[in-house]
């Protein structure tokens, strides 16, 4: 098969995205610690509510501006709601399902990740901007499932 | 290569003797029916979407939001595309393999038989309200059993299609020998040889899911069944893009006075496209737990590897074009460009449906990178994603195919009337489109969801500030329906109203000089063991690790 010039230039361009996508989803994923939200630990779907952390859902300081969220998801709600951190504050979000999938988002930032049943998910959030920040499910969940939300207030 | 130009005008013209197969056309004219029936209805619940979302519209309370929204998703990502495909290339080895065999039209019959008692026991439990667990069905948000066991009809009714496909083609192989079978039929098989084995993973769920529902079985593993429905679920996207690229490749070279690009180039397109797409799936799960960065980051090359065949396809078009542009005298640098003939439908639908795709294309690659992902997943954004393209590049070709394919099949003339009436059609839809997508995309930016009726989350700031874009995509979505109901005007009347006459199936030919394609195109059985390596590669690990570190179950949930 010859090929044309101009051809093989821009099949070298496409090979080129390819490898530059690779190198810089790579690089943050890998040396800065940016990869998406992927934890393996896994609970009963059914005995969430007897299983630690969530047996105990709440916000909870960990260290110098530092705290875990440890979070139920259930129809139509987010248990803990109506978080209030400090601005500057580095917060780890550990979350489950007690039902369906649910999807955990946080407007205005990076925070997205599916919460599923049987799995424990984690995602952290720097937050520096002082401001309420909404929190929604964005994955289907049911009849009320636009009505899922909570919010997150930075002072 | 005269013997094969010189074989091609011959069943040119033993086509245009024997004329259409009348019960070929048929076949083919049922399933366009079936399709295009689903554009309206799956178009009219669009727009009821689109303005209950801007708030314009209070749905009655008998008519869920998310009932909607899995007839739309289900009436056309799976019914208008699938009765399309299948329409559509049992004309193609009709028209390029001298007819059905007669074993085979009644296959497609037994298809359709199989897919439309699938279609009413899936559409009857989503009207009941007993389904309403939209086009994805995650577990454990439970349907009816029934919805399920529709499902495996149309599966059913795939398998065997696509068991009609193969068998013509290697009838013709074995009276054939040594010949290339024709580029279409190629096509054709490239569709069905991944609509099979695409289709493989989402059967094993729905069939552990029948039980669940049943209640016989208490618990099902969520993650897995979710991971094999996106095996399914974007081999699917693949198998449209490939069906529209296959007109793109064979029909438009022919409308525009122009040749095919590269015979040899084609099929290189259509057997990398069935080896590397199925691992694609993952790209849906990038944000699941179960799964390491490692493993996702693999994925990034798995679905990015898919680009490169589109990327291929681009250039090919644009040199087609610029080839037949210069042909018929168009001088410098972009004098050929004005020299094609957009008056005509035929082109200027597939043609559209290609500039589109180039945003459309940009976006995926976009998103595919993990952390991009991140910021869009289950946004708006991706609803906007893919109405460019499976509603723009996708739609937009089968509306350029049904231009020529339906009145061609009913022995009629495709009128100078009609195909003014196609382009203003053409116009509105891409325009609704333009601002339905557009406004998707934007919104979805900034955190707007999809699959979420309309919701101020109680008058939150953030949330109201997406209203503004949420009435541009209901202006969209109302653009769309009138030129739904154009194009299904035009389909229907070109089946039964348009004078009688004759259409041309375009099948465009090789350059007189192009090099004869290298015989080992037609090494099916070598692409499909690769494509299994390839699938292998990209799902045995996280198979296994879902299987053997499963947690417990989950029993089924009706949360509607
Ligand atoms: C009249 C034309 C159309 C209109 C007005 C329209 C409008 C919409 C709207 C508003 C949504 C829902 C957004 C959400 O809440 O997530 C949607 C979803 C969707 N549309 Fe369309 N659409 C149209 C045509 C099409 C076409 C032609 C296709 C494909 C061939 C298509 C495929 C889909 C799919 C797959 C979904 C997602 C369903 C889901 O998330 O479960 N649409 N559409
Ligand atoms: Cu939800
Ligand atoms: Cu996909």
């Amino acid at each position: 098969m010859k090929m044309h010039r101009f051809e093989e230039i821009w099949l070298v361009l496409a090979a080129g995205v390819i490898i530059l996508s690779m190198v810089v989803t790579g690089y943050q994923t890998f040396a800065l610690g940016m990869g998406p939200p992927s934890n393996k630990e896994t609970i009963d779907p059914q005995k969430v509510d007897e299983t630690a952390p969530f047996d105990e859902p709440g916000v909870y300081q960990i260290g110098e501006n530092e705290y875990e969220v440890v979070m139920t998801l259930q129809i139509f709600s987010f248990n803990p709601g109506d978080i209030e951190i400090p601005a500057g504050s580095t917060v780890h979000f550990t979350m489950t399902s007690k039902d369906v999938v649910h999807g955990f988002q946080v407007a205005g930032t990076n925070l997205n990740a599916m919460v599923m049943p049987g799995h424990i998910q984690k995602i952290t959030q720097k937050f520096d901007k002082p401001g309420e920040y909404l929190v929604l499910c964005n994955e289907y969940c049911g009849s009320g499932h636009q009505l899922m939300s909570t919010t997150i207030t930075v002072k | 290569m005269e013997a094969t130009a010189i074989k091609h005008s011959f069943t040119e013209k033993a086509n245009r003797a024997l004329g259409v197969n009348e019960k070929d056309a048929k076949l083919t004219l049922t399933y366009l029916s079936v399709a295009f029936i689903a554009l309206l209805i799956g178009g009219v619940l669009g727009l009821l979407q689109g303005l209950e979302r801007a708030g314009l519209l209070q749905l009655p309370s008998w008519l869920n939001y998310y009932q909607v929204l899995t007839a739309h998703g289900v009436l056309l990502v799976l019914i208008f595309t699938a009765t399309f495909v299948v329409g559509y290339f049992y004309a193609g080895i009709s028209h390029t393999m001298g007819g059905l065999i007669p074993k085979v039209r009644k296959m497609g019959w037994v298809a359709f038989g199989l897919m439309v008692i699938g279609v009413v026991f899936v559409v009857t439990t989503i009207v009941m309200g007993e389904a309403s667990v939209l086009y994805t069905f995650y577990p454990p948000m439970a349907a009816s059993p029934y919805f399920y066991i529709g499902l495996v009809f149309i599966v059913l009714g795939i398998w065997t299609s696509a068991l009609g496909v193969f068998t013509n083609v290697m009838n013709w192989r074995k009276n054939n020998k040594g010949q290339h079978i024709p580029l279409l039929s190629y096509f054709a098989v490239g569709v069905f040889t991944l609509l099979f084995f695409g289709s493989l993973g989402v059967t094993y769920e729905v069939l552990t899911l029948i039980p669940w529902a049943f209640g016989w079985t208490e618990t099902v593993n969520v993650m897995l069944s979710r991971t094999l429905f996106w095996s399914f679920g974007h081999t699917l996207v693949n198998i449209w893009y490939l069906t529209a690229v296959s007109a793109w490749y064979v029909a438009v070279p022919r409308i525009i006075g122009g040749r095919l690009f590269s015979d040899t180039l084609a099929r290189v397109v259509v057997f990398l496209l069935v080896i590397l797409n199925i691992p694609g799936g993952f790209h849906h799960q990038i944000v699941d737990p179960g799964f390491s960065e490692g493993l996702k980051f693999m994925h990034v090359f798995m679905s990015l590897s898919i680009g490169f065949p589109s990327l291929m396809t681009a250039f090919a078009m644009f040199a087609v074009f610029e080839r037949a542009g210069r042909k018929k005298g168009g001088k410098g640098l972009l004098g050929w460009f004005k020299k094609l003939p957009f008056k005509d439908v035929r082109f200027l639908a597939p043609f559209i449906a290609m500039v589109a795709f180039i945003p459309a294309g940009a976006g995926g690659i976009a998103q595919t990178n993990n952390q991009l992902n991140q910021v869009v997943h289950n946004t708006l954004w991706v609803t906007g994603h893919f109405h460019l393209t499976v509603g723009t590049s996708v739609a937009l070709t089968f509306f350029g195919i049904a231009y020529w394919l339906v009145p061609h099949m009913a022995k009629r003339e495709f009128t100078p009337r009609m195909n003014r009436l196609g382009i203003i059609q053409t116009i509105i839809w891409t325009v609704g489109m333009l601002f339905m997508s557009g406004a998707m995309h934007t919104v979805g930016l900034f955190g707007s969801p999809r699959r979420t009726s309309y919701s101020t989350y109680g008058d939150n700031a953030t949330a109201l500030g997406w209203d503004p874009y949420l009435i541009l995509l209901a202006i969209g979505g109302t653009l769309l329906i009138i030129a739904v109901v154009m194009m299904v005007y035009i389909v229907f009347y070109l089946m039964f109203k348009a004078p009688k006459g004759e259409t041309e199936f375009p099948i465009g030919e090789p350059e007189d000089n192009a090099a004869p394609t290298p015989m080992w195109t037609e090494r099916w059985g070598l692409w499909i063991i690769l494509m299994l390596a390839v699938v292998a590669m990209g799902y045995v690990i996280p198979l296994v690790d879902l299987i053997v570190n499963a947690p417990p179950g989950s029993p089924p949930f009706k949360t509607w």
